[in-house]
């Protein structure tokens, strides 16, 4: 019975976005506000009744109820409670759903906190967005519906493919879907401003916080999908430049890109073209994220051969959604007004740049993970893009970006002073050129290019702190006077320097992990040992145990450095019967920001235990740098005082705003 | 500066990262990619012994030989031609004889492929997308993983 009122609230979902859909955009055309004060309320029962669908279908899973089709082919009745709820989304219909759970929340929180947004705006962009809901909605029940029964109620389910029985789902994809969907709205926001043919510096201010939300959830969602591969694969590696990870690498690019050009166009009115187009572009690459996904056109031949129609449906949707808002964009982009003029040598030069090269590495990404299904659409050629091309075509498209990075805070708007940002950049340069001394006095040999790489990750660091060191007069004036202006500082300043700050972190990780790790495979018997750097590990012993829907088959080690014991770690191997397939539990182990992984391989008839070894220096600063980012993004969140007013207080409360 | 002079700047920075970007795509396209082959497709196309390539198949029942430092030899089968396979290192988890397999590396002067890398399939209704294409090319594509997945519709390809 839930679930049928699940499915039924599915559909008055869509019966109140196509309500959602026509009648507030129409109210905007023709200027009516109680056309237009439809909106508010459609969306926020929309919401209401899709999250009644997605409980309807948790409280199915929770239940174990295997007469529901979705239910029996992913849950089983052993499998922990968290499992069983996360399961949900573990698969292809259940993470539809929660997709359009998130797209409608988005809707009901613009329909909440958009009310000092102008009305036709306002209705305009909660129009939009419920096109999109109505076509996913129309998706999940014609082609996805989680809601289907099985007449003759099996007596046990299928159980969730194992590997993702793990804590990391219950977070990773519902973080990620903040960050993709909630680009929706910035997707909503721009083809509203076409329909109106008007945008001006206070539509950025709007879109900016919804941007950086989204961005926010983005990044979050990627580093923890990171750390999840890293943790749960067993093979040590955090970045695979796997079709699915750049489907997610793509929108956080070009969210970035959005992020920086709307601040020209809030500050400076210039731009405004491009962040149109770049808010189009940003969604646009999350639904090409979402059609490679969920289409099954990478992974699986089955979920494509056998059953097209869903892939057809999504790029349907596709092409609906990106080429109908390209046309808008070509339709309606000369009618607004290019403003704002400015040097090349400039804060918004810089920011051009960064949306160049942030473009670009985008594009590389897209063309590497595209060409392959291309090539073998068009020649039947089958060919793999791997690592080795995007090490190629996406590092040295990074390089020069990072190095403008630190510059670009530094610079006036309007005209800049590059040498007089070089010059106060000296402090930057000159402990970057003693790391990367340092860096060759202590490595001595080796690849050259690691030196100048730590070295460019330090110039980043303290070129990204520069600014705020300098405003604060940490340097010059008594701390105390210091600390009292760094209260000072508009929050976003901080988290400007913050995220810099953190890509400086996450660098110095990367280069870490790639350039100083050691691999070791050995097979042992216990009581035996293997020395990775400076820790050797010693095999105390094997053992099994019983868990509540799989057997675990664990090693035990000792870990020492230098004689002293710092401690245990027991990788596993676990067996699903259901499923009939097995999984590797890794042992981590974290000495500062570096750490010991190691992974179980099969166990041998004769009791020897095949072993994967890692040491990782400096890993954990990759997510360390990712979360900096986050933190970042929500100190500027949190400045909203800047952002957030009505448009005719715009200009005076930028002038009482300090310059930033 | 006048704002043409500032417009073709812009339009001059916009064309360097644009042929930049061009320029490294097309380079690493013609380096860095890998074709991937079944075993029939490595005999047909002559492809030279030291050429980076990948293969894939179904592991041949029976062929999967370990010995000491943990080299693992094991026969890629497509039902029309095997291909020897050898490999140091751990395997995946899902690898298991009679099931599909994707491996990178390259062909020896003895006509053993010496992988470096081995990919097995994710979780048993998933098989990797060369394997099952290669199968079918080959009339080999076996239902087994339609009726795990529940539909029981024959699918031999003709």
């Amino acid at each position: 019975m839930i679930v049928e009122l699940g499915h039924y609230a599915l559909v008055l979902a869509l019966a109140l976005a196509l309500v959602q859909a026509s009648v507030p955009v129409l109210g905007a055309r023709r200027g009516d506000p109680v056309l237009m004060a439809v909106a508010g309320p459609t969306a926020l029962a929309q919401f209401a009744f899709v999250a009644i669908s997605f409980a309807a279908l948790i409280s199915a899973y929770v239940r174990s109820d295997f007469s529901v089709l979705n239910v029996f082919e992913n849950s089983h009745s052993a499998k922990p409670l968290l499992y069983k709820i996360t399961g949900v989304w573990g698969n292809h219909e259940g993470s539809m759903l929660l997709w359009v759970f998130i797209l409608s929340l988005f809707g009901a929180l613009v329909a909440l906190f958009g009310g000092n947004l102008p009305a036709k705006l306002r209705a305009s962009v909660l129009s939009v967005q419920s096109w999109i809901a109505v076509a996913f909605d129309l998706f999940i029940l014609l082609t996805s519906n989680p809601f289907l029964r099985i007449p003759e109620a099996p007596l046990e389910g299928r159980d969730l493919n194992p590997i993702l029985q793990d804590p990391g789902l219950a977070i990773h994809p519902p973080l990620l879907y903040v960050g993709y969907v909630g680009l929706s709205i910035s997707f909503s926001f721009a083809v509203a401003a076409l329909l109106e043919g008007r945008i001006d510096a206070a539509w950025a201010r709007w879109v900016r916080p919804w941007t950086l939300l989204a961005w926010i959830f983005l990044t979050l969602g990627i580093a923890m999908g990171s750390y999840w591969a890293y943790y749960t694969l067993g093979w040590g590696g955090w970045w695979f430049w796997d079709p699915v990870e750049n489907a997610s690498f793509m929108p956080w690019l070009a969210a970035t890109a959005l992020l920086h050009s709307a601040v020209v166009m809030e500050k400076r009115n210039a731009l405004r073209v491009w962040t149109i187009l770049l808010a189009i572009l940003a969604f646009s690459l999350s639904l090409i994220g979402t059609f490679l996904v969920r289409s099954g056109v990478l992974t699986s031949v089955h979920a494509f051969a056998n059953d097209p129609s869903r892939g057809i449906f999504i790029l349907a949707i596709l092409i609906l959604f990106i080429g109908g808002a390209l046309a808008l964009f070509a339709m309606r982009a000369p009618l607004l007004k290019q403003g704002g003029l400015f040097a090349p040598i400039s804060r918004e030069g810089a920011l051009v740049l960064n949306n160049l090269f942030l473009v670009g590495a985008c594009g590389t990404i897209f063309v590497g993970t595209l060409y392959p299904l291309a090539l073998e659409a068009l020649t039947g050629d089958k060919i793999s893009v791997g690592a080795p091309f995007f090490n190629a075509t996406f590092v040295p498209l990074f390089v020069p970006l990072l190095m403008a990075v630190p510059f670009g805070p530094l610079l006036a708007w309007k005209r800049g002073d590059l040498m007089g940002a070089a010059q106060r950049l000296m402090a930057a340069a000159a402990i970057a050129a003693i790391a990367i001394a340092a860096m060759f006095v202590m490595q001595g040999g080796g690849p050259v290019l690691v030196p100048f790489a730590i070295g460019l990750a330090a110039y980043l660091i303290v070129g990204a702190l520069t600014d705020v060191v300098e405003r604060t007069g940490l340097s010059k004036l008594p701390f105390k006077t210091a600390f009292a202006r760094a209260l000072g500082l508009p929050r976003s300043a901080w988290g400007t320097a913050l995220a810099h700050c953190g890509l400086g972190i996450c660098l110095l990780g990367v280069i870490g992990e790639t350039q100083w790790g050691i691999e070791r495979i050995a097979e042992l018997k216990p009581g035996e040992s293997i020395s990775i750097g400076r820790y050797e590990l010693r095999l105390d012993g094997t053992t099994t145990r019983q868990g509540p829907n799989y057997r675990e088959f664990a090693a035990r080690f000792t870990v020492r450095s230098g004689g002293e014991v710092i401690g245990v770690m027991t990788p596993a191997k676990r067996s699903f019967p259901t499923r009939q397939t097995v999984t590797s539990e890794t042992a981590l182990l974290t000495r500062g920001v570096s750490q010991l992984y190691l992974a179980l391989g099969e166990a041998n008839a004769d009791g020897m235990v095949a072993v994967r070894a890692y040491y990782k220096p400096l890993v954990l600063l990759i997510w360390l740098g990712a979360m900096a980012m986050v933190l970042a993004g929500a100190l500027s969140l949190s400045d909203r005082r800047l952002r957030i007013g009505a448009p005719q207080t715009a200009r005076a409360r930028r002038s009482l705003a300090p310059a930033e | 500066m006048t704002r043409r002079q500032r417009r073709l700047s812009l339009i001059a920075a916009a064309g360097a990262v644009l042929v930049l970007a061009v320029g490294l795509v097309l380079a690493a396209l013609k380096e860095s990619i890998v074709f991937f082959n079944s075993p029939t497709d490595l005999v047909d196309k002559h492809v030279k012994p030291g050429v980076r390539v990948r293969i894939g198949g179904l592991v041949e029942q029976g062929s999967v030989a370990r010995s000491d430092g943990l080299i693992v030899r094991f026969a890629v089968t497509d039902g029309n031609s095997t291909l020897p396979v050898v490999y140091q290192g751990l395997l995946p988890d899902l690898f298991r004889e009679g099931q599909g397999v994707v491996a990178e590396g390259a062909l020896d002067a003895q006509g053993i492929f010496r992988a470096d890398s081995v990919l097995a399939k994710h979780d048993e209704t998933y098989m990797p997308k060369e394997v099952a294409d290669a199968l079918k090319k080959q009339g080999h594509w076996k239902d087994e993983y339609q009726k795990k997945s529940g539909t029981t519709s024959p699918s031999r390809a003709p």
